[in-house]
Parts: structure tokens; sequence; C-alpha cells
């Protein structure tokens, strides 16, 4: 193909890191949500929305996005602490399928919700004023604004390490996700660790929607398509595993990014034909237990 | 078969056939209203414009009303909700013309959302007059007797954009279009129109319907450093766009066009995004400054509705019943084949400046204007678009009625 310059293959690598940054976000709090609690969070996408349509409610009463993005993650993850308490929670215990059922529901609700208040037509959201404009990397001019992303992609990443392997709380929550029967015996309280894991879940989906909304505005469906490629993030990565997510959400991003320089018209499918790639290869993911569904 | 059996059969024939005889005229005494169908797709993403066209066809209502109607005979506008969805649509118009006896069908605001209903509407020979675009509507096999087209083509209006950015801003260019009918017809246009003045397609590129990502494509765009970038989408598909192509600088090399700016879309996705880009429209309420049929029409809207203007594709919901009550009003009836007789050739200036129905297709000959998004100096909320130019109504602007296999 003419024109195509290292400059190029180098700036579609960035544009596909950032890209792969919401997925890294999004998939995290799934596998999460997965590993731990065995809950496969249908939701996801809504809660995504949700934290993009409580960043426009909170600029609108005086907010900047630079508070919204403390303020959104903590608003959604408490309502993924009531859904939690109120809703999930009755069905630990009882088999996979019942909270996929419950929070496939859910998602209908709350974007019917946002619906309701916001109307259907979808709202916009400006870049913050900081992050306008293309800044020279060195090899051409890229969005500021997706730069800011993917570094707050990598700042996340580190709390979640630190907070996890450097801390008590992250070390219970390790512990009672290998074993919540020996846990409890400890005298650890785990119903608290899930819903504690279930808000920090929820939280960072918010995160990513409210960073994806200057990117592409916020609409009742935009957690619709995502959630597929969530997904296969997750899927590829392995079900229930951080690293995984990580890896997997930037490879994914990489992949779309390469593959519609190359070929355009195949960057949707791309996503998918990786997916069955790996899982041919690997069923379990890259870093997936095996057995974990079953 | 005996002869008696026969006379039983045909007496009692005789008395079924004369009750359903007498109950049209009972119908009819009843019901002298004259019904306009009129489709919509009230809910789904269009759902702000489609509340808008049916403002301003109440509009066209209201009017032929208050002017005495058909001899006394008021029309009425019956408003159905399509759902964007071609299926429903074709249920709701064949509930309007089997259950509601509507005479006539306004509406739709989608490509295949009006051939759905045009489709319905002509096997049961019901005039159908579509308001949004569509290349396909005036030409066979779909277009048929009863087949009228208020709105613009895909042709018409790339051919305008595409002959004024061209010459203004360059011949190197790159399509961007959403792959379906809208983005397909619209970059056809957009080539016969550049075809004779001699552009350079760096390339031509397709994302689907409904994309919200389109970074990957844009440092590609860039590389190409083309004179225009030609966006071949709609609604959200468009705000998303240019958006992120304004992010990765684009408009600092590369002019972007639209074919259509939606005024709706602008206020929707700000100054900030839209700044620069250019595109055509079927109207915008700023003509009203020196178009004296747009400053009737917009006063009569604002009255009605807080003030507010009426949107591009609104004031098409206008114009498409108001063509209908004139045909109506020029034919002195409601029959289908007088009123198509009477608005074929009709020349009419109802919203936008002199227009005139094709007899050959039944498109509605009209000025294109050519739009250019503002951010600064605007006088009001509503000022958002600045007219550079105004392709007058040609009947060499369409595609020729030979073209779309009319004989």
């Amino acid at each position: 193909m003419e024109g195509l310059s290292l400059d190029l293959v180098v700036l579609q690598l960035f544009t596909g890191l950032a890209l792969g940054a919401i997925y890294v976000l999004l998939a995290l709090g799934m596998s999460l949500l997965f590993g731990m609690l065995t809950v496969v969070n249908f939701a996801h996408g809504a809660f995504y929305m949700l934290g993009a349509y409580v960043g426009i409610m909170l600029l609108g009463v005086g907010f900047n996005f630079w508070l919204c993005l403390l303020f959104v993650p903590l608003v959604v993850g408490s309502v993924g602490l009531l859904c939690e308490r109120f809703l999930i929670r009755r069905l630990y215990g009882r088999g996979i399928d019942y909270p996929l059922l419950l929070t496939f529901g859910l998602s209908y609700i709350m974007v019917e919700c946002v619906r309701i208040v916001f109307g259907t037509t979808g709202l916009q959201f400006d870049t913050p004023d900081a992050l306008v404009g293309a800044t020279d990397i060195g090899i051409g001019y890229f969005p500021t604004y997706r730069l800011f992303v993917i570094a707050v992609t990598f700042v996340v990443l580190g709390l979640l390490w630190l907070f996890l392997e450097r801390t008590p709380y992250g070390l219970i929550i390790r512990a009672g996700a290998r074993d919540p029967q020996i846990v409890r015996i400890l005298g650890i309280d785990v119903a608290r660790v899930w819903l504690v894991v279930f808000g920090i879940g929820t939280g960072l989906a918010a995160l990513a929607g409210l960073l994806a909304a200057p990117l592409q505005g916020a609409s009742p469906e935009m957690g619709n398509s995502i959630l597929a490629e969530a997904f296969v993030v997750t899927v590829v990565g392995g079900m229930g595993s951080l690293v995984g997510a990580v890896i997997a959400g930037l490879l994914v991003g990489v992949v779309v990014a390469m593959t519609s320089l190359l070929a355009p018209e195949m960057a949707q499918v791309s996503i998918f034909a990786l997916m069955a790639v790996v899982l041919l290869i690997r069923p379990q993911g890259f870093f997936g237990r095996a057995g974990l569904m079953s | 078969m005996s002869h008696a059996m026969t006379a039983q059969i045909s007496r009692r024939t005789l008395l079924a056939a004369s009750s359903v005889l007498a109950m049209p005229a009972i119908v009819r005494a009843q019901d002298s209203t004259i019904k306009i169908g009129f489709p919509v797709p009230l809910t789904g993403p269009y759902g702000t414009e489609a509340k808008d066209q049916v403002a301003c066809a109440q509009i066209a209502i209201a009017e032929f009303n208050e002017a005495g109607g058909l001899g006394g005979r008021k029309a009425e506008l019956l408003v159905r909700d399509d759902k964007l969805d071609p299926g429903e649509a074709a249920t709701r118009t064949l509930e309007l013309i089997e259950n509601d006896r509507v005479s006539f069908i306004a509406g739709s605001l989608s490509a295949s959302v009006q051939l759905a209903i045009n489709n319905v509407a002509k096997q049961r020979g019901i005039l159908f007059n579509s308001i949004s675009q569509s290349d396909q509507i005036v030409a066979l096999p779909d277009w048929s007797k009863t087949t009228f087209h208020e709105a613009m083509t895909p042709y018409l209006t790339a051919g305008a954009v595409g002959r004024y950015a061209f010459k203004n801003f360059g011949k190197k260019v790159v399509f961007l279009r959403a792959d379906y009918a809208y983005g397909n017809e619209m970059i056809d246009g957009f080539k016969a129109a550049g075809a004779p003045m001699g552009i350079e397609v760096l390339a031509d590129l397709r994302h689907p319907l409904g994309t919200t990502d389109y970074s990957t494509l844009l440092p590609r765009i860039q590389s190409l450093k083309p004179d225009i970038l030609v966006l071949a989408n709609f609604g959200r598909d468009q705000q998303i766009s240019i958006k992120q192509a304004t992010d990765f600088g684009l408009k600092k090399t590369t002019k972007i066009v639209a074919p259509i700016l939606l005024y709706t879309s602008r206020l929707a996705a700000g100054a900030q995004a839209f700044e620069g880009v250019i595109g055509g429209t079927s109207y915008y309420w700023g003509i009203e400054a020196n178009t004296p049929s747009a400053k009737a029409f917009n006063d009569k809207y604002r009255k009605a509705n807080e003030n507010r203007v009426p949107s591009d594709y609104g004031a098409l919901g206008y114009a498409g019943v108001r063509s209908i009550l004139a045909g109506v009003t020029r034919a002195g009836s409601t029959d289908t084949a007088k009123v198509v007789a009477a608005m074929e050739g009709l020349k009419y200036d109802s919203y936008k400046g002199a227009q005139e129905i094709r007899s050959c297709d039944h498109q509605s000959v009209q000025s294109v204007f050519i739009i250019e998004s503002k951010s600064k100096d605007m006088a009001n909320q509503y000022d958002v678009f600045n007219v550079l130019a105004t392709d007058a109504a040609n009947a060499e602007n369409l595609r020729s009625c030979k073209d779309e296999g009319h004989a």
C-alpha cells in the first residue's frame, strides 16, 4: 500500500492504545466482578453509559471535568453498591445464569431511565479546554485528549495494583476470590468484601464512560455496542484475570487500529476474528484458569 | 345448480351489496374531513426531527383550515410513529389507509422507510408525498404515478455541495461514507458532480452505520493530505466523526464537507466541533432575511412554538403537507387522480422560494443552500449557520427522467 510510512504506523499504534485504554477500564471491572463474584455483569455497558450522564449532570451543577473524574466513579459506584446489596446478593450460589439474567434486565431499566430523564437524542460533551486540540508527539499530531485517556488508564491501573497487592484490603479481596469459605472461617465478612468489589467494578465502568464521552458524546445506547467488545476483551484475556484484561484490551485496540489502516472494512470483524483465533488455541484465554466457567 | 338457488344467492348478494354500497356514503357524510396520514419516526434516533416535522405539518393544516378548507371541508393530520423501521412503517401506513381511511399520506424520515411506505401506498393507489432524501423513490421501479417527493434527492444535494466545494477548496478528495443507502447515494452524487471538474479521489472509505470511533481511520486520512474530506453520514455518526476529525487536527489542512448539515445536529453537538464545516441544506430559517415566504412560515412557527425556529427536516413536514393541500385546492377535489394531475407541474413558493413539481417523476425542483457552521458573532442561540451560496432551483441539477427510467 502506497504512503504507508513508519510514522503513520506508529501513529496508528498510538490510536490503538487510546482505543484499547477504554476497553481496558471496562474489561478490568468485568473481570474483577467475574473473577471474585462469578457475576457476568451484563449491565456493565449501562454503568459505562451512566458514567457519561452523571458526568453531564455534575458538570451541570458546577463541577469541573477534573472533579468529575473523581466523583463520577464514586456516584456510579454507589449505585453499583445498591444494586449488589439489594439485588445481586440474593443470587449468589445459584449458578452463573441468575445474576446474568438479572443484570441483563437491569441494563434495560437503566437505559430506559436515562432515556426518560435525558431524552433519546444523546447529548454533547465538550472536551475540557485544557485538552482540546492536537499535540505533536514527534511523528505527527495526536489528539491531546486521547493521550490523556491513555495516561489516566495507566494511573488507574497503578492505583488498582497498589490497592490489591499492597494493602490489607487487597489481601482480603484476593483471598476472598481464592477461597471465600476459609476467609469466612477466619472471621471476615465476605459479603462486605463483595459489596466493595462490585462498587469498584462499576466505578471503573463509569470512569470509562466519562472518559469516552468527550470522544463521542453521550447517548443512552452508548454502552450496548461497547459491551460486546468488552466481553471479547475479557474472554481473550481470560475471564477473571486482571492482567489478561489489560493485555487483551490494549491488544484488541491495536489490532483494530492496524486492521483499519490496511483494510478498513475488516476492522469491525477483526475483533471477533482475534477472539476466534485465541479461543481455538487457548480456550481459557491468555491468563484464564481452565474450567472456571464449568 | 338450480335456478332457484341462483336467484336466492343473487338476492342475498344484492342485499349485501346494497348495504356495502350504502356504507361509504354514510362514512363520507360523517367524515367530511380530509385526512392526511403522517408516519414519522417519533421514537428513535431522529425523534427530535420527527417531532418538528409534526409541528410544522400542523401549521400547513391550520393554514388550509383557516382559509376555509375545501368548500368548508377541513383537513386533519393523523400522526403515527413508524419507529424508523420499514416493517413498522408499512403496517402503520396500511392501518392509516384501511382503518382510518386517509386520502393522502405524507411523511417518513429515512431512505428505506419511505420506500416501504411508498410500496404500500402505491399498491392501494393512495398519493404519498415523501419528505426525506432518496434517489430511488423518484426512479423506476419504486416510483409510481401516485408517488411524490418533496425533499431534495441525494443527487441534487451532493451535486450542489460538491460543485461549490471542489471549486472553492480543491480537487484532492477523501470520501468517508456510512455504508448504507444514504451514504452511497450521496457519494455517487459527489462523484457525478466532481467528474467533469477533474477531482482526484485519494481514498473512498466506508464505516458501518452507528460507528462511535473514527480514530483508526483518521491518521491515514491525514497522511493523504486531502483538500477536502467528505463525510457522507448522518445524525450521531456525523456529530461524532466531525468531532473526532477536529480532535485529530484535520481542519488545519483539510476542509470538512458534509452533504447535509443538520440544524438539530449542530444544536446538539455545539459550536466547537462543527466550526468551519460546510454542507448543504434544504432549508435554514436565516434565509428569511431575503425570502418573504420563509419569513411568513418562520413567524407562524414562532407563534405556535414559543418563539423557536423550524429545523430543516421539520420545514419539509410543512412543505410536504402544504403541497398536497395545494393540489387539493387546485383540483377542487380529494380524488387521487385529480389531485395527482393538479400537483404535476405545480409551481409554488411555500417557504424557501420558487419550487416546481417536475411532471415526469414528481420530484420537487428546488434550491439547495450551501451553509457553513459558525462559532462566533451569533445573534442568538438559533443563529448557527452562514448561508454561503444558493444553488437556484433548476431541473438541470436533477438526474434526468430518462436516467431514472421514466419513458
